[in-house]
Formats: structure tokens, C-alpha cells, sequence
């Protein structure tokens, strides 16, 4: 009672208040200046998709539906049919990115590490349209990201 | 039958000594992993995939191949048993390759499943694996012969059903290869059944090819319309558009199998449809509305006046829609109905005359046979798999007049025309004893026959021919008569036929011609010359802009057999129901829904508001329809004329198999189908004929 009188009186919460404050101003900062700067992503981030092609060219999706079948939002959209040289292709590969829910199953499921997701989660947009991806860009997306989702890969691999 | 009792995983069963070990653990609800065996071939033994634990047997024993023995001690879940099906699959997998996702079969296919269930984990194989150059089999099945597991069930189908051996076996062990040895495709109307039959994704269907999964798909029941079998059919969908048709278990019918226009002109649903109404203005087929196209047809009735409108039922129409348009018909006074658009000389008072009153399962127990002017072959390709299966067991001597064609299975050939069956029938011919000394003969006419100007004589003559030797029988009917018009039966059944005083559609197109008649309304017909319609206005009702839509003056759309549901009464008599597998394109309606809008336009309001109303007054019509897959024996009476017949010699209706009806004809599929069939007319190669 009487001690809690004295604390009260001297403002000695103040005090301990004011020295926490002091000690934080010596340590390492914990903010960063987003977006010059930017965290640490796992090599297991599940970010934006992307389709890959091998290092010839060719693209990797041979239209066997698995991540059509194992979405759990439904957010895949697959067309195929025999291409000229009688090869497994989509016509057709839409991703609505507003129903996904970046789970990952796709990519699980992908026999040939073609749909992935990586490392990037700066795709915001202005208009709902430009969120419904189609097969050219989730291409485009591999082409500009092949180097990150390659290096992320690799660092997954021992453990799968 | 001998029963042996027979101990299972330490339970006892009474079962059918004449069974193999498999059937009669299948029959008591063991599941047994298997690839070779199937019901309806020879037992091969080959794939060894069944093998089972049998007390005192050194080894454990492929089942399918082994007959029951008193007192047999089996065991389906043994150590031994499962040990030996998990090295087995090991085997079978080490040269199969690992293409699942990119394999059609993927998801639906036997061997992923049995190895699911019955395999190793893992593989112990590190050495390269086998690669087999894939083969050339024609337009409808494609290969990819790596995938191959040497069951042979494909081997077995072309030679025992389809009756055209084309497919075999060459070299052995690990060599082995399923070929074409000619790198032809094969001249079978049923080839597309190998696909159904392969365990693996060998042989898969070429229009399919990776189209679909087979868990995207929707699954409807339904029956085939491109023949009057009226086969058993699943049609598989997704979204809008049918992606295959497959086969349904039915014993009396198809058992499993389908003919290849069934399964694959269902590509032709795709294309040339009729999504609007259309109306000719200054002779040119303009787009209009549902209301100026009734509007206008209502206009002509009135103009011509009822009696003088006539209508004519297509080869596709459903019994609901043929009901509607009889009634409106006659509801305008107008007796000029006829469902038979290539005038089949049948009595339509006689229901006899024009079923196939043996049945299709009937020809199992029928011991001589007598075809006059039919090719079974492309008039109903699984009748022709049945008549074959039971010339197979022996005692079934084939008479058959007409044509020399090649029916894959062997026939005495006894004459071209009409006097030939004369000679028969009056006992001059040597077939005539085989008739006579026969149990249960059976004779079968063709739709060609029947639609020829004499079809009538011709009839009459069969039917005394069946009076002759025997044919009709208190217990027997094997007077039949083959229709190629899924229709036909439901049209006769139901009276879309001349009123009193009503034209037959010669008679119709006669009257067009000469101006007699002002309103034909033709539901889906296409096979009629439209050039005889003269200056007729024409109002076209169906799903395929073909002949009847170019010539007509007031298109309505309607929908093909997969939009509707519709009573269609196949060959035998049996009503059976098709379903509604994907919706008709745009502003297509079903058919009977059209007429019955029109009727209120018009002012005839037809009384039934709903498909079941509208059935009930199909049961009124004739009760046959109250009885859906069941068959009413008809009684036996005189029909047919006595009058001559001409010189022409007897020939089949069909010539191009592949294209016979608006759908088929539209499919980029049977197009193939049919350049190779011409590319391949120089002989067939059975050597079966005659």
C-alpha cells in the first residue's frame, strides 16, 4: 500500500516508461523503408503464378488438369488438344487470381514443375479485369521470374 | 448344372460347377485385380494378374483360366496371394511408362488404379525401358504402343465380335508388339470398342485426344438415335458441348458394344446447328423471331387452308414431338401424315409387319437364318455382332438375297432378286429343307426392300415364306424386320401415318409437285428429293442445316436426341428414353415444346401442357408406351401384298455407313471415316464372303 503510494508519487511508471524508449533507440531497427527496401522470402513463399518453360523454350504444361482438378477455389480454367506436332497443349490456361487463395495445390500437384508460384506478391491492380490471368500472361511471368523460381526450387529440393 | 462347393478365405459357397474359378469368385463378390479377362472374349491368361492362392497347388493359379474343382481351398488375400499380384504388377510396369498426365486413360484407367490397389510403392527397375513404334490404325483409334501390356483383349475383340482379323500379335516375351501388320486401319464398323477394351492407354479414341479428363465430365444415360437398335448409350458432357458417347450395359440390346458412327459422330452436334428461327423473305432465309416465324406459318395454313398442309416425320424424330404434330395436323382437318420418308411398304395396322418380333437377344436361340435384302452390317452393326456371335457356336446355317457383301461370317448366298425368295417360298430351293428342317428359323428383311416401289409384294412374299417353314410359332416369332430410322417404330407405333383419305410421302411429294398441297411441314426429314416439293411451302422443324433446311421457307430449331428427352421405340418394339445431356443451342427449343406454342398461335390449342401429359397421351395412343424397355409381343396377321415384283436385284439401304442422318453427316469425324473407307474399297479382306 504504502509502497505503491510512493511509486505513484514519484511517476516512477514514467520513468520506466521513458527508460524502455531509451534503450529501443540504441538497438537495430526493425522497420524497413518498404518499397526500397524488402524481407526475407522463403524459397517456399507461394506468391504470384507463373507458368515455366524448359531452357529451350519449350513451355512446360502438357494440359494433364491436375491443378485444374485439385484446385480448391476453382480458380483454374484448362483447354488442350493435340497440338501440329501431336504434343499434349492448352489452348487454354486461365488463372482467376481473385478466387485464388494461394494454397499451393497447383503447384504440388504439377507433374513437371510447370504452374509454380513465386516469389513475387507485388501484382495489385486497378481494375478487377487485369486479375483474371490467361495462359500468355502466366508465360510472360515465367520468362521474367525463371532465375528467382529456379533458385527457390533448388533450395527446396533437399527437402521434398 | 453341377454345383460345387467350393471354400473361400475360409468360407464355403455353393456355386456353378461350369464356372472358371474367377467368374465364380467374382460371383460371390470377391474383387479380383485383372487386365485380360473380360466376359464377353475368350479367357486368354495372359496378364496373370488374377492369380490367387489354391490349397495343395505348387503355384498360385491365374483364376481366370482355371476351371472350378469340388472342394476347392482358395484364398483371395493370402500372403502368397498378394505377394504374387504385387510381383506381377512389378513386372507389367517395369516397361510402362510413366505418362500418366499426359495419357487420356489417365484417371480412368485400370492399370493406375490396380497398381493403386495392388502394386509395390516403388520401383527396384534402374535399366532402360522398352519403346515400341506406334501403329497406324485409322482415323478413330490412335496408338501409343509403349504403353501396351500385351492383354491381347484388343486381338481378341477383332477376331471373335468385330469378325475382321486385322489386329494380332507379333513376336514374343518382351518383343511382343500389337500390330495391324498392314498398317491399315481396320474395316470394322465397331472398331472404336478396342478403345473401351484396352486396360491401358494403348489404344485411346483419336477425336478425343486430350479433349477432356474424365472427371470434368458429366455423366448422362441415355439411347443411341443413329440407328433404330436404339443402343445403350452414356453420353459423357462438359459444359455445353457432348465430349464422347460411350456404351451402357444392356443385355438384350448392345450388351457392351456400340457401332463407331454412335460413338463418334457426336462431334457433328457441333456444327451446322440451328440456333434461330429463319424466315424466307425474297428468297433469301433471314433471321426472325420465334413470333414472325408462327406468325407466318400460321398465315400460310390459313391461306391454304388445314386439309391441304401436309407432314412428314425424319428418321430422328422423337415419339413426343411426332404425337404433338399429329394432333395439330389433324386438328387442322389435315390427314397427310407420314413418318416413313423413304415409303416403306409395312402395315402399319399390323404391329408384326414391322418389329423385329424375334428380338435381338432372340437371335441366341434362333438355329437358321434367311436375310433378304439387309446387310446387317451397316444397318445395325450390333444386331450383325449377334447374328455373328451365334454363327460362332455352329448350328446356324445364313441364307441370305441380295448382295454379296462381306457380313464377317460365312452365308450361303442364294440369289440376287425376287425369284429366288419365290423359288424358296414354293420349296424349289435347297436352302428351303434348311428352313423347314430348322427349330427356330429366323428370316430378316431390309429396309431397302421395304422402301422400293414393290415393298409390298416383297413383304407379302416374306411373310408367306415365314408361314411356309415355320418362322411363327406359338412360342417363337422370327419373322423380323430391320429399320435403319430410329423413328420408324415409335411413328408407327403411334399412327404418324395416313389418316383417312391421307396421302403416303410419295403421294405428299406428289402432290407438292402438282400444287395439290401448299403446306408441308417436314420435322426433321431430310432424306426426301426436296426438288419434288415443287412450289410448297415448306416449314423445316429440326436441329441440322441439311437438305430439309435449305429448301424450307420458315425454319424452326429444334434439338438433337442429346437435348431432349424423347420416347424413341427401337427395332424390337422396346419404347426407351433418351435424356437431356446438354441444352440446345441459343433459341433451339425442344421439338414438342415448338409445336405445342405453335398450336396456341394457331388457334388448334393441343391439350397437354407438360411432358407428362403429353406422354400420357402417347400411352392413350397406343399402351406400348406406358411400358418403357419392356417388349409386347405382337400378334401374328396377314399383311403384305401378293402383286409382282420387279427384276431389280435385292440391295441394302445403306451405302455409306458413315453418313446416313443430318448429325453424321455434319461430323468431321465420319468424314475421315469415310475417305478411308473409300481409300480402302479395293476388297475387303476377310475372305468371308459367300
Amino acid at each position: 500500500m504504502m509502497l505503491k503510494a510512493v511509486r505513484s508519487f514519484l511517476l516512477w511508471e514514467m520513468v520506466v516508461g521513458h527508460w524502455k524508449t531509451l534503450t529501443y533507440l540504441f538497438r537495430l531497427k526493425v522497420t524497413i523503408n518498404y518499397p526500397y527496401e524488402k524481407g526475407p522470402l522463403s524459397p517456399r513463399f507461394r506468391g504470384e503464378h507463373a507458368l515455366r518453360r524448359y531452357s529451350n523454350g519449350e513451355e512446360r504444361c502438357i494440359a494433364c488438369k491436375l491443378c485444374e482438378a485439385i484446385c480448391p477455389a476453382q480458380a483454374i480454367t484448362i483447354e488442350a488438344e493435340p497440338r501440329d506436332d501431336g504434343s499434349r497443349r492448352t489452348t487454354r490456361y486461365d488463372i482467376d487470381m481473385t478466387k485464388c487463395i494461394y494454397c499451393g495445390f497447383c503447384q504440388e500437384a504439377c507433374p513437371v514443375d510447370a504452374i509454380v508460384e513465386g516469389p513475387n506478391f507485388e501484382f495489385a491492380t486497378e481494375t478487377r479485369e487485369e486479375l483474371m490471368y490467361n495462359k500468355e500472361k502466366l508465360l510472360a511471368n515465367g520468362d521474367r521470374w525463371e532465375t528467382e523460381i529456379a533458385q527457390a526450387l533448388a533450395a527446396d529440393a533437399p527437402y521434398r | 448344372m453341377s454345383e460345387a462347393k467350393i471354400t473361400v478365405d475360409g468360407e464355403e459357397y455353393q456355386v456353378d460347377g461350369r464356372l472358371t474359378l474367377f467368374q465364380a469368385l467374382q460371383y460371390i463378390g470377391k474383387e479380383i485385380p485383372h487386365f485380360c479377362f473380360h466376359d464377353r472374349l475368350s479367357i486368354a491368361g495372359n496378364c496373370r494378374m488374377c492369380l490367387v492362392e489354391v490349397e495343395k497347388a505348387p503355384k498360385p493359379v491365374a483364376s481366370c483360366a482355371q476351371p472350378i474343382m469340388p472342394g476347392m481351398v482358395v484364398f483371395t488375400d493370402s500372403e502368397k496371394t498378394r505377394k504374387a499380384r504385387k510381383g506381377v504388377m512389378e513386372f507389367l510396369l517395369i516397361n510402362h511408362p510413366l505418362d500418366c498426365p499426359i495419357c487420356d486413360q489417365g484417371g480412368e484407367c485400370d492399370l493406375q488404379d490396380q497398381a493403386m490397389a495392388y502394386g509395390h510403392d516403388r520401383t527396384r527397375f534402374e535399366e532402360n525401358k522398352r519403346a515400341v513404334p506406334d501403329k497406324e490404325m485409322g482415323p478413330l483409334v490412335k496408338t501409343i504402343m509403349t504403353r501396351c501390356i500385351h492383354c491381347t483383349r484388343c486381338v481378341r475383340f477383332a477376331e471373335e465380335v468385330a469378325g475382321v482379323e486385322e489386329i494380332g500379335a507379333l513376336h514374343r516375351g518382351e518383343d511382343m508388339e500389337i500390330t495391324t501388320y498392314l498398317e491399315k486401319s481396320l474395316t470394322s464398323e465397331m472398331s472404336g470398342n478396342v478403345i473401351d477394351l484396352c486396360p491401358v492407354g494403348a489404344l485411346t479414341s483419336k477425336p478425343y485426344a486430350f479433349t477432356a479428363r474424365s472427371w470434368e465430365l458429366q455423366r448422362t444415360e441415355s439411347i443411341d438415335v443413329l440407328d433404330a437398335v436404339g443402343s445403350n448409350i452414356r453420353v459423357d458432357s462438359r459444359g455445353a458441348e457432348v465430349m464422347r458417347v460411350l456404351p451402357r450395359l444392356n443385355d438384350d440390346i448392345n450388351e457392351e458394344w456400340i457401332s463407331d458412327k454412335t460413338r463418334f459422330a457426336c462431334d457433328g452436334l457441333r456444327r451446322q446447328r440451328l440456333d434461330r428461327p429463319y424466315v424466307r423473305r425474297d428468297g433469301k432465309l433471314e433471321p426472325a423471331s420465334w413470333d414472325e416465324a408462327f406468325q407466318a406459318i400460321a398465315n400460310k395454313f390459313r391461306e391454304t387452308g388445314g386439309s391441304s398442309a401436309a407432314a412428314i416425320a425424319g428418321d430422328q424424330a422423337d415419339a413426343e414431338a411426332m404425337m404433338a404434330l399429329k394432333d395439330l395436323m389433324r386438328a387442322y382437318g389435315s390427314p397427310h401424315t407420314d413418318c416413313r420418308q423413304d415409303s416403306a411398304g409395312v402395315d402399319p395396322a399390323v404391329r408384326a409387319s414391322y418389329l423385329f418380333n424375334s428380338t435381338i437377344a432372340g437371335i441366341d436361340a434362333a438355329d437358321a437364318l434367311l436375310i433378304v435384302g439387309a446387310n446387317p452390317r451397316t444397318e445395325a452393326t450390333v444386331v450383325n455382332a449377334r447374328i455373328r456371335r451365334r454363327w460362332r457356336i455352329g448350328g446356324f446355317r445364313i441364307g441370305v438375297i441380295g448382295e454379296a457383301a462381306d457380313l464377317t461370317y460365312r452365308y450361303d448366298l442364294l440369289g440376287a432378286c425376287g425369284d429366288t425368295l419365290r423359288d424358296l417360298v414354293s420349296g424349289r430351293h435347297r436352302f428351303a429343307n434348311v428352313l423347314k428342317d430348322a427349330v427356330r428359323p429366323m428370316i430378316i428383311v431390309g429396309p431397302g426392300l421395304l422402301a422400293r416401289e414393290d415393298g409390298r409384294s416383297i413383304l407379302g412374299l416374306a411373310r408367306s415364306a415365314a408361314e411356309t417353314f415355320g418362322v411363327v410359332s406359338d412360342d417363337w416369332n422370327g419373322f423380323n424386320v430391320l429399320h435403319t430410322a430410329a423413328s420408324r417404330v415409335g411413328g408407327l407405333d403411334l399412327g404418324f401415318v395416313p389418316g383417312p383419305g391421307g396421302r403416303e410421302t410419295v403421294d405428299i411429294l406428289g402432290g407438292a409437285q402438282n400444287g395439290d398441297l401448299g403446306l408441308i411441314w417436314l420435322l426433321g426429314a431430310d432424306e426426301i428429293d426436296m426438288d419434288r416439293l415443287g412450289e410448297a411451302f415448306v416449314v423445316y422443324q429440326g436441329h441440322h442445316g441439311d437438305a430439309g433446311a435449305n429448301r424450307a421457307d420458315v425454319i424452326l430449331p429444334g434439338a438433337a436426341y442429346t437435348e431432349k428427352s424423347g420416347t424413341y421405340v427401337n427395332i424390337e418394339g422396346r419404347p426407351q428414353q433418351t435424356t437431356l445431356c446438354t441444352f440446345p443451342p441459343g433459341d433451339a427449343r425442344e421439338d414438342w415444346t415448338i409445336i405445342r406454342a405453335f398450336s396456341e398461335i394457331a388457334g388448334h390449342k393441343l391439350p397437354y401442357d407438360s411432358l407428362t401429359h403429353l406422354r400420357e397421351r402417347l400411352i392413350e395412343a397406343n399402351p406400348v408406351f406406358g411400358h418403357l424397355d419392356e417388349i409386347r409381343p405382337a400378334p401374328w396377321q396377314i399383311f403384305g401384298d401378293d402383286g409382282t415384283m420387279h427384276d431389280a436385284p435385292f440391295s441394302s439401304s445403306i451405302t455409306n455407313f458413315y453418313m446416313t442422318d443430318p448429325i453424321s453427316r455434319c461430323s468431321e469425324t465420319m468424314l475421315q471415316c469415310t475417305k478411308m473407307r473409300q481409300a480402302l474399297t479395293d476388297g475387303t479382306r476377310t475372305g468371308m464372303s459367300g
